[in-house]
């Protein structure tokens, strides 16, 4: 294994830099970098700012030669300086982070949501979800995201904001909702007739009426979650995270689960004074308490199911506290609706200028600013993971285990998450790589429309201006994350599936 | 690469013979050649069956319009020549007949509304579909020839050609396509010609079907066939060209299609950031990216261009969609 880390890790560095010198000299023949010194009328002037930029640039050197000294600059930790004379690695740091604030959430959230939907249209194949599914895929796929952005500008930020000043649904729209609500849980609940048309009234008659109660209360104008909502949505985390680890067979994860959900309910009813205006770092530190006491309660309560009850208290502990987390955000929303006077979804760069606020305040201003350009960057990844996880799940569902698994007598639901899912993920993971580097190349277009002073712009404007260092900077990044990420999801594939190894 | 190898295990699944239809009762065979096969399955995906009608529809109509070159459109006006504005350049088109409260099925003078200085944008619309047709096609084509012939060489050859061919995919891997195309289109797009666009467009997008054609021929070289026509003397070339590439063509079909519909998003996507094809002249890309801040007052600028795009590439998709169910059926059930 050493072996084939090291191996693939030289592979790796020599595959970038040949990648750099590509793009660099690309770069380079572009077009004249002096072309907008050209238009100025004194002679003199010109000549001088001719040669300032010569100088900059090194003009008069070689390509090859102006990479090699590119590349020792780098050796050094130093990327150069951009067309103005600027120290681009100073400039890089502000930019990367929002670029990859943005990059990240896309995948992560395409990642979640698309292997999720995928797995549910596999297992309801040929149903209503399933064709109406593949039809949204290709829909997608054909979108362009740059049209999608511009109209997401319109309408999700200024049509949705203005809503959010009166924010009533009116009544045609909660029954619409409502249908297709219930239509999306019968499809991925299934059953046979008599339980689908359960399903069906149920779904229909609970999304209508938490629509109404959140329309007539005014809530998405002050919204939060209050106490009794917290602990009902953690018990059922709890159970549902129990289901799909353990299964409901035998007693222990389920109680090491709700025991864990309870614990961080009952944190929650005293954590006023801690989370009222924390800092990152005491988030993090929290985080980490949960994990390990959650962890604890599951190794003290799993008996002979240990291992089950851990992963099961675990994630039951990680979703308590995402609960927490989201209800703190949610109350802080409405002092932060009044700070940006009640335009919370923004369609212009990554944060708002000098805002200052708490932790919560500083955290729905990101969100506000992040959810356009992710939703955008999103879809076509969703369509590629949906497709791709269910063509994966289908495969595995017809294998001769999978076959034998239900032979010996095990549940659905433990064929499924046991022995069909975890095999089906093995060839999704070599679609990441490869979708983060479409999603880089997404988040260029969805920056400039949205005026994020991020690496894309960066890469736009230095291909503009016929000037390398700011473009290498980007490609540095971008390229450096995709073979890391390849390399990464390399090796994580050869720990899968052992076959890899040998050749 | 998983799913890959499986679906050639499928492909080599024992099944029923093909070319053979059993009639009910076992009275009646019908012997049809792979080829027909191939077609009555392709026409019975519906789905494929209207992205083929609408694609021949979008075609005819930006070609027949506004014309061609030195041949005349039907279409009385040009992209070029301004008018005075009518109606705030709202279009004229109406679908909605008489008997339904609507103004009567017609054009009108400008179907789909004026731009700002009163060109006439049911042909700049046009024209601009014209452009980015041609460049999709193209970009499907060099990628047809590119992907195939490397993938070919590297699988088939083994050894130091292989090494070498791969390495340059990885190193074009490692570059995100955007980016790689935005660099090369910047190179391109200065020249200003459309056919360099598309042609530099499509060398550096052909890295996945060369992959593809690689694993196929990585797996027929191996074959029974190929090593009997080694065995009688064909020659290399003889044995790519008669014995393994009619094997692997329907890999190279799909993805010289979806190549296309990629190819149109692309293009269009470069032409918005100003880095494909350049103002004065039109692309979709373009008139999106001119006309995005239209949104408030005259949408319509905005809507034409992107439902064109919307439209070409999910009938390509849909095509390549059909096709591939068409040449692989037991692909039905897992596809990618």
């Amino acid at each position: 294994m050493t072996v084939f880390i090291i191996r693939r890790l030289v592979v790796s560095v020599i595959t970038l830099l040949a990648a750099t010198f590509l793009v660099y000299v690309g770069t380079a023949i572009s077009g004249d970098p002096l072309q907008d010194l050209y238009g100025i009328a004194d002679q003199n002037e010109a000549e001088q700012q001719q040669a300032e930029r010569r100088r900059i640039l090194q003009l008069d050197t070689p390509i090859p030669l102006r990479y090699l000294d590119w590349l020792g600059g780098l050796l050094r930790g130093d990327l150069g300086q951009n067309i103005r004379g600027q120290d681009v690695s100073a400039l890089l740091g502000s930019a990367m982070a929002a670029t990859l604030k943005m990059v990240v959430v896309a995948t992560v959230l395409a990642i979640v949501l698309g292997i999720t939907v995928g797995v549910i249209s596999a297992l309801r194949q040929y149903s209503g979800f399933d064709y109406s599914l593949t039809f949204a895929a290709f829909l997608f796929f054909s979108l362009p995201i740059f049209w999608v952005a511009v109209m997401l500008k319109q309408f999700a930020a200024l049509e949705f904001n203005n809503w959010l000043r009166e924010p009533t649904i009116p009544l045609p729209v909660i029954l619409g909702v409502a249908s297709v609500s219930a239509l999306a849980w019968t499809a991925t609940l299934g059953g046979d007739r008599q339980r689908r048309l359960t399903t069906l009234v149920l779904g229909f008659a609970l999304t209508a009426l938490l629509l109404l109660l959140l329309s007539t209360t005014r809530w998405f104008a002050d919204p939060g979650l209050g106490p009794l909502a917290v602990v009902l949505l953690a018990a059922g985390a709890a159970v549902g995270v129990t289901f799909v680890v353990a299964g409901f067979r035998y007693r222990r994860p389920l109680l090491a689960a709700l025991v864990a959900a309870a614990t961080g309910c009952v944190f929650y009813l005293f954590s006023e004074p801690v989370l009222a205006a924390p800092s990152f770092w005491v988030m993090l530190l929290l985080a980490v308490v949960a994990v390990g006491v959650s962890a604890g309660i599951g190794a003290a309560l799993g008996g002979l199911q240990r291992r089950q009850a851990v992963a099961a208290s675990v994630l039951s502990g990680v979703a308590t506290g995402s609960l927490i987390i989201l209800d703190y955000f949610l109350r802080a929303y409405e002092g932060y609706a009044r700070k940006v006077r009640d335009r919370p979804v923004s369609t212009v760069g990554s944060e708002t200028p000098n805002f200052a606020g708490n932790f919560w305040e500083v955290g729905l201003d990101s969100f506000g600013h992040l959810l356009l350009p992710t939703m955008a960057l999103l879809l076509v990844s969703f369509a590629v993971y949906t497709r791709y996880t269910r063509a994966s799940m289908l495969e595995v569902m017809n294998q001769d285990y999978v076959r034998t698994a239900r032979a010996k007598g095990l549940i659905e639901s433990t064929v499924v998450t046991k022995h069909a899912f975890r095999n089906a993920l093995i060839p999704v993971t070599t679609l990441m790589a490869f979708d983060f580097g479409a999603v880089i190349g997404g988040a260029v277009i969805t920056e400039t429309i949205f005026g994020w002073q991020g690496m894309g712009f960066m890469f736009i404007t230095g291909l503009n201006e016929v000037d390398p260092a700011p473009v290498m900077a980007f490609f540095l990044v971008a390229g450096g994350s995709i073979v890391v990420f390849n390399m990464l999801v390399d090796i994580a594939y050869a720990y899968l599936d052992p076959r890899i190894r040998v050749s | 690469m998983k799913a890959m190898s499986t679906d050639a295990g499928y492909q080599a699944a024992p099944g029923l013979a093909p070319g053979v239809a059993v009639e009910s009762e076992g009275l009646a065979v019908v012997a049809r050649t792979q080829g027909q096969l191939i077609r009555r399955r392709f026409l019975r995906h519906r789905a494929a069956l209207l992205g083929m009608i609408t694609l021949s529809l979008v075609i005819i109509l930006a070609y027949s319009s506004v014309g061609f070159g030195p041949v005349p459109g039907w279409w009385d006006k040009s992209y070029l020549h301004t008018a005075p504005v009518v109606d705030g350049g709202r279009p004229t088109l109406s679908v909605v007949p008489e008997f339904l409260g609507g103004s009567g099925v017609h054009l009108g003078e400008h179907p789909f509304g004026q731009d700002d200085v009163g060109k006439d944008y049911f042909a700049m619309v046009m024209r601009g579909t014209q452009q980015s047709l041609i460049v999709a096609f193209l970009i499907g084509f060099v990628v047809t020839v590119v992907g195939t012939l490397v993938g070919a060489l590297a699988g088939f050859f083994r050894g130091r050609v292989e090494a070498a061919l791969m390495r340059l995919t990885d190193v074009m891997i490692a570059i995100p396509t955007l980016i790689f195309a935005a660099i090369f289109a910047a190179v391109a797009g200065r020249t200003g010609n459309i056919v360099v666009l598309g042609v530099v467009l499509g060398l550096v997008t052909w890295t996945g079907l060369a992959r593809l054609v690689r694993g196929e021929f990585l797996a027929l070289r191996e074959k029974e066939f190929v090593e009997a026509a080694r065995a009688v003397g064909t020659g290399s070339w003889r044995i790519i060209y008669k014995h393994i590439l009619p094997n692997s063509v329907s890999v190279i079909i799909v993805t010289a299609t979806l190549a296309v519909a990629a190819g149109i998003l692309l293009e269009t996507a470069l032409s918005f950031l100003r880095l494909g094809i350049q103002p004065p002249e039109i692309s979709l890309g373009n008139l999106v990216s001119q006309y995005q801040t239209a949104m408030q007052t005259r949408p319509w600028l905005f809507w034409w261009p992107g439902l064109f795009i919307v439209a070409i590439a999910l009938s390509v998709n849909f095509i390549g969609d059909g096709l591939r169910d068409a040449f692989d059926p037991r692909q039905t059930r897992v596809r990618a």
